[in-house]
């Protein structure tokens, strides 16, 4: 870890200005802080984001607007959203373990890095850090990605963006708002961030529109280990329905693409239809059917049908 | 008396065989037992090691005169490693005023690597000749290729168990600090202290007597602090270089990479039974990697069982990884998981119930009976009927241990007591985190008829009475007869200052809750130390063979639960019947059992050193990607002590041997999808499903 000096910015002004001259921003600072010990950052200057105000707090009214300094456990707890939108609820309570959940924020789990074991070796030096190659093409790839991947083959690591997307929720930043899933980056279009952040810009929060209190919603996440992981695959899902029909259907994969994967083709295979088993197994074979799995991770093809599968069954409980 | 000493009933024992609240138990919870890294000297200095990133190097030249030049630098070693054989092999140090600013010195330090071709892991390693050592064969019988012929059943396959590592939670590290020239005290993360000094003064070229090595607790080894290894001898050689005390801790990578871990197995295996439900043959090439050396080979066909006709060869592969070290219980559980493996896949290509195939094929009576009695706990009987349609599927799964856990001679304790009443124990030996030093006070308090808390156990310091490392579960038997010959040799000598006050003869006097007895009369412990002549006792006391033994049989029974969807497997119950002998502690004993499945459960689920072809670096150098049970993979567990003779047996390691193979063949059980792989991931899982092996 570098020396850098610490900044309290009075507003997001300041705090921007100090990320344009080489600062790195601080909300929860799990993230960070993983990247600043293995050296992945160096930056001049730590600017703290829980001293400018109006980042923080939760607001149900018309929809719900999360600021990016909420904590996953306060998203995780919050009533209106556990019974209005519930895979949100669900995601933020599968990240991490607890005492991360007490720490890390909305914004931090929407802009965190890749976790691709490559990329965070601070000796290897790959296509996400200006290298030449993507390492786990040929390398260990067992928990890359299956769609969207290439030249870098990285899966987005968050759980609450999936469930965001599914809730076709929005995202603001210091300079501007639009669809979360049009936040996301992948690497054949931008190398050095999984985000469309440009130098300075800050999330500040996410609005989730009260329409969607009226869809079905659930997010389930298979892991490796229930304690404590990160998804090897998972699926929000976002369902308007008409008696057991299915009028509208919104399903976003995690952990299985650089960026949250919305998959338009499952999405297509539940419209109109009565949903059962056998149309939810339809629905995750679409999800699947554009798979291009590496060397070590054909497993997450037959997983994820099944993921997008559990996700589909659950959200009409 | 020395030949007769026996152990005390435990029908009758205040201590003994009860459940022993550990006597240092409070100060580990409020944080005022100091480890190792709790340890802070005057001036002392913070050292750093630089390791190699690459896999294989030469070192050509090493410049560390920017490092030298750094404000807070004080010594700077550039000789510690020429060559590197592994990512993480140490090339140099330095000690610094911070551990920050040694850091930050090491970045400084710039080096001329030679960089030279590598092999990462066995399953590479295995195809490459000059990589392979000569087999070692483990040969009886006929040739099991003349029997396959007469076999009702054969089963072939590839089966593998990856590397694991102790991931000890306080890391390998020491403080040194030099008293003289040729003398220093180190406090060192160690599970043996006397091994700890020997090493360190042969390393250092100073006399035995002046190395004074202390670990009062430590914070978990399983096998892999035995020396004080290069940190330890390159923290010494700073402090020197310094003139002040230095401290050297290893960071989680350094933790992972470079200070042990336990070999892997890859096995291709044939092997056959006979219709009447015995194991035939057992034909199989195994390979495994230790690290650079080609010394490996695992305990395999395990000896549980009766296999008349076998040829395995053991084929040790040099790769560039981190070294071996004893693992808990090394070897047994990868040939165990082999081992039992096969024999459930045999019982099921013969449509013979695996619990019966059992009882025919082990090796003696002790896992027959516990077989039965591990049966009746896990409710086989209910096997049948178990869920084996539709999502989520049970089944249930056994197997077998054995280890010896015998104690090794050379053992003194020495027991002072003081006129003013004070009882103090003291053993060279040190507590691995088994609770050795409770049941040191525990032996002394019940033997003098005192209570637990007024006595002193001191242990962890080389300077206290002979003692071996506490490696191969001898600690118990090892340290506990010398103990116990102490304190009774302590009580004669109360016994004859008692039996004066009281008089009468001192064979009849009886020491029980604080008081000496006999004949209707007594007189209180303090008052008996009062009158004690010369100022009190100091006596020691050897280790006495009658008092342990070596051997022990062991089984665990697994039920689990399948979700065919995402290949997850809930280890819902293990029970395990762990012959123990004479155990000084129930609840340390049973604690130990339960620890030791916790860690098999790890083995079955999830860990995995993975070391990349590509860079020759650790892929999963840390704890977010090196995979141990959280809370909720602990399954319930049942731990049953099967006691077959009172004498005291080790059983560290027994209980962490079978886990991984019984949960493996449950998993088979539920749902009919055979892992011969581990851990069993839900990568694993499909991979297995789907016909991807090894």
């Amino acid at each position: 870890m570098n020396n850098f000096a610490w900044l309290e910015p009075k507003g997001l002004a300041e705090a921007s200005q100090a990320l344009k001259e080489g600062g790195a921003a601080l909300g929860g600072g799990i993230e960070l802080l993983c990247l600043l010990k293995d050296s992945l950052v160096t930056p001049a200057t730590v600017v703290n984001l829980k001293s400018v105000s109006g980042l923080n707090g939760i607001r149900a009214n018309d929809g719900i607007e999360i600021g990016a300094l909420a904590t996953l456990t306060q998203i995780a707890q919050h009533e209106r959203i556990r019974s209005s939108y519930r895979a949100l609820a669900q995601a933020a309570e599968s990240v991490g373990s607890p005492q991360i959940r007490n720490v890390g924020t909305l914004g931090g789990n929407l802009c965190q890095r890749p976790r691709c074991w490559y990329f965070r070796d601070p000796e290897v030096h790959c296509l996400k850090k200006g290298g030449a190659k993507c390492f786990a093409v040929g390398g260990d790839n067992e928990y890359h990605a299956i769609l969207g991947g290439g030249p870098c083959y990285i899966v987005h690591p968050s759980d609450l963006a999936p469930a965001l997307i599914a809730l076709n929720a929005t995202v603001s930043t210091s300079a501007r708002t639009m669809a979360l899933e049009e936040f996301f980056r992948l690497p054949a279009q931008r190398m050095d961030h999984e985000t469309a952040l440009e130098e300075g810009e800050i999330v500040t929060g996410v609005k989730v529109p009260a329409e969607m209190a009226g869809w079905k919603s659930y997010y389930y996440k298979a892991r490796e280990r229930e304690s404590f992981d990160w998804a090897l695959s998972s699926c929000a899902v976002a369902l308007r329905t008409s008696g057991s029909t299915v009028q509208e259907a919104r399903v976003v994969l995690g952990g299985v693409a650089p960026i949250p994967w919305r998959s338009k083709e499952a999405e297509a295979a539940l419209r109109g239809k009565t949903l059962d088993e056998s149309v939810a197994e339809a629905a995750g074979r679409a999800a699947v059917a554009m798979a291009e799995p590496m060397s070590e991770n054909r497993y997450k093809v037959a997983l994820t049908r099944n993921v997008v599968k559990i996700a589909l069954l659950e959200a009409l409980k | 008396m020395a030949q007769s000493a026996q152990w005390p009933d435990r029908q009758a024992s205040r201590y003994l065989g009860k459940d022993i609240p550990r006597v240092d138990g409070p100060t580990k919870v409020t944080g005022a037992a100091k480890y190792t890294y709790d340890v802070v000297l005057p001036g002392m200095l913070y050292g750093a090691i630089l390791r190699s990133p690459h896999a294989a190097a030469q070192v050509r030249s090493v410049d560390a005169s920017a490092a030298r030049a750094m404000p807070g630098v004080v010594a700077v070693l550039t000789d510690i490693g020429r060559a590197a054989r592994f990512a993480g092999e140490e090339i140099a140090a330095v000690a610094a005023e911070t551990e920050e600013i040694a850091r930050d010195a090491l970045k400084a330090i710039r080096v001329d690597y030679e960089v030279q071709p590598f092999v990462s892991n066995t399953l590479r390693g295995k195809d490459i000749p000059d990589r392979v050592g000569e087999p070692q064969v483990n040969s009886r019988g006929e040739d099991p290729d003349t029997l396959w012929a007469q076999a009702a059943a054969v089963v072939e396959g590839e089966y593998y168990v990856p590397v694991r590592e102790h991931l000890s939670l306080e890391t390998h590290g020491v403080v040194v600090r030099w008293d003289a020239d040729d003398a220093l005290t180190c406090w060192c993360s160690t599970q043996a202290v006397h091994g700890v000094a020997g090493e360190l003064a042969a390393g250092l070229g100073v006399p035995r007597q002046n190395v004074k090595v202390i670990c009062e607790v430590m914070g978990g080894g399983f096998g892999s602090k035995f020396s004080p290894g290069v940190e330890g001898l390159t923290a010494a050689r700073l402090a020197k270089a310094a003139g002040r005390p230095v401290k050297l801790m290893l960071d989680r990578y350094e933790e992972q990479v470079a200070s042990g871990n336990g070999p892997d197995a890859y096995m291709q295996c044939k092997a056959a039974a006979t219709s009447d439900g015995r194991i035939l043959a057992i034909k199989a090439d195994l390979f495994g990697t230790g690290g650079y050396s080609r010394r490996w080979a695992v305990p395999f066909p395990y000896s549980t069982y009766t296999v008349p006709n076998v040829r395995a060869a053991m084929h040790g592969v040099q790769t560039n990884a981190g070294s071996q070290r004893s693992l808990r219980a090394p070897g047994h559980p990868q040939g165990c998981f082999l081992t039992e493996t096969v024999v459930d896949e045999l019982a099921v290509a013969l449509r013979m119930d695996p619990l019966e195939f059992r009882l025919r094929n082990v090796r003696g009576g002790v896992w027959d009976q516990q077989l039965r009695l591990g049966a009746e706990r896990i409710g086989w009987s209910r096997r049948a009927s178990l869920p084996k349609s539709g999502r989520f599927r049970r089944g249930m799964g056994a197997a077998c241990t054995t280890w010896g856990g015998g104690g090794r001679g050379g053992s003194v304790c020495e027991v002072r007591i003081g006129n003013d009443g004070s009882v103090w124990a003291g053993i060279g030996t040190q507590d691995l985190g088994t609770g050795t030093r409770t049941y040191v006070a525990a032996i002394v308090a019940e033997v003098l008829g005192v209570s637990i808390e007024r006595v002193t156990a001191d242990i962890g310091k080389s300077t206290l009475g002979n003692s071996g490392g506490s490696g191969g579960s001898v600690t118990a038997a090892s340290v506990s007869p010398a103990v116990m010959m102490a304190a009774l040799s302590a009580r004669e000598r109360l016994a004859q200052t008692a039996a004066a006050m009281l008089g009468v003869p001192a064979g009849e006097v009886r020491f029980a809750d604080g008081n000496a007895s006999a004949q209707g009369r007594s007189v209180s412990f303090a008052e008996v130390c009062a009158k004690l002549p010369s100022g009190g006792i100091e006596v020691t006391g050897q280790w006495n063979q009658a008092l342990q033994r070596s051997g022990v049989g062991g089984v665990q029974f697994a039920e689990v639960e399948v979700d065919m969807w995402t290949g997850g497997i809930r280890v819902i119950k293990v029970v395990a019947v762990q012959d123990c002998g004479y155990y000084l502690n129930k609840l340390a004993t049973e604690s130990q059992v339960i620890g030791g499945v916790i860690q098999g459960v790890g083995m079955a689920l999830l860990e995995d050193r993975k070391m990349d072809n590509g860079t020759g670096r650790q892929l999963n150098p840390n704890m977010e990607t090196y995979k141990v049970p959280g809370s909720l993979e602990i399954p319930d567990i049942d731990v049953v002590l099967f006691d077959t003779h009172d004498q005291v047996t080790g059983i560290g390691e027994p209980p962490v041997i079978p886990t991984a193979a019984a949960i493996g063949n449950a998993v088979f059980d539920a749902s009919g999808v055979r892992m011969r792989r581990l851990p069993m991931t839900p990568k694993r899982f499909f991979d297995a499903q789907e016909g991807r092996m090894v």
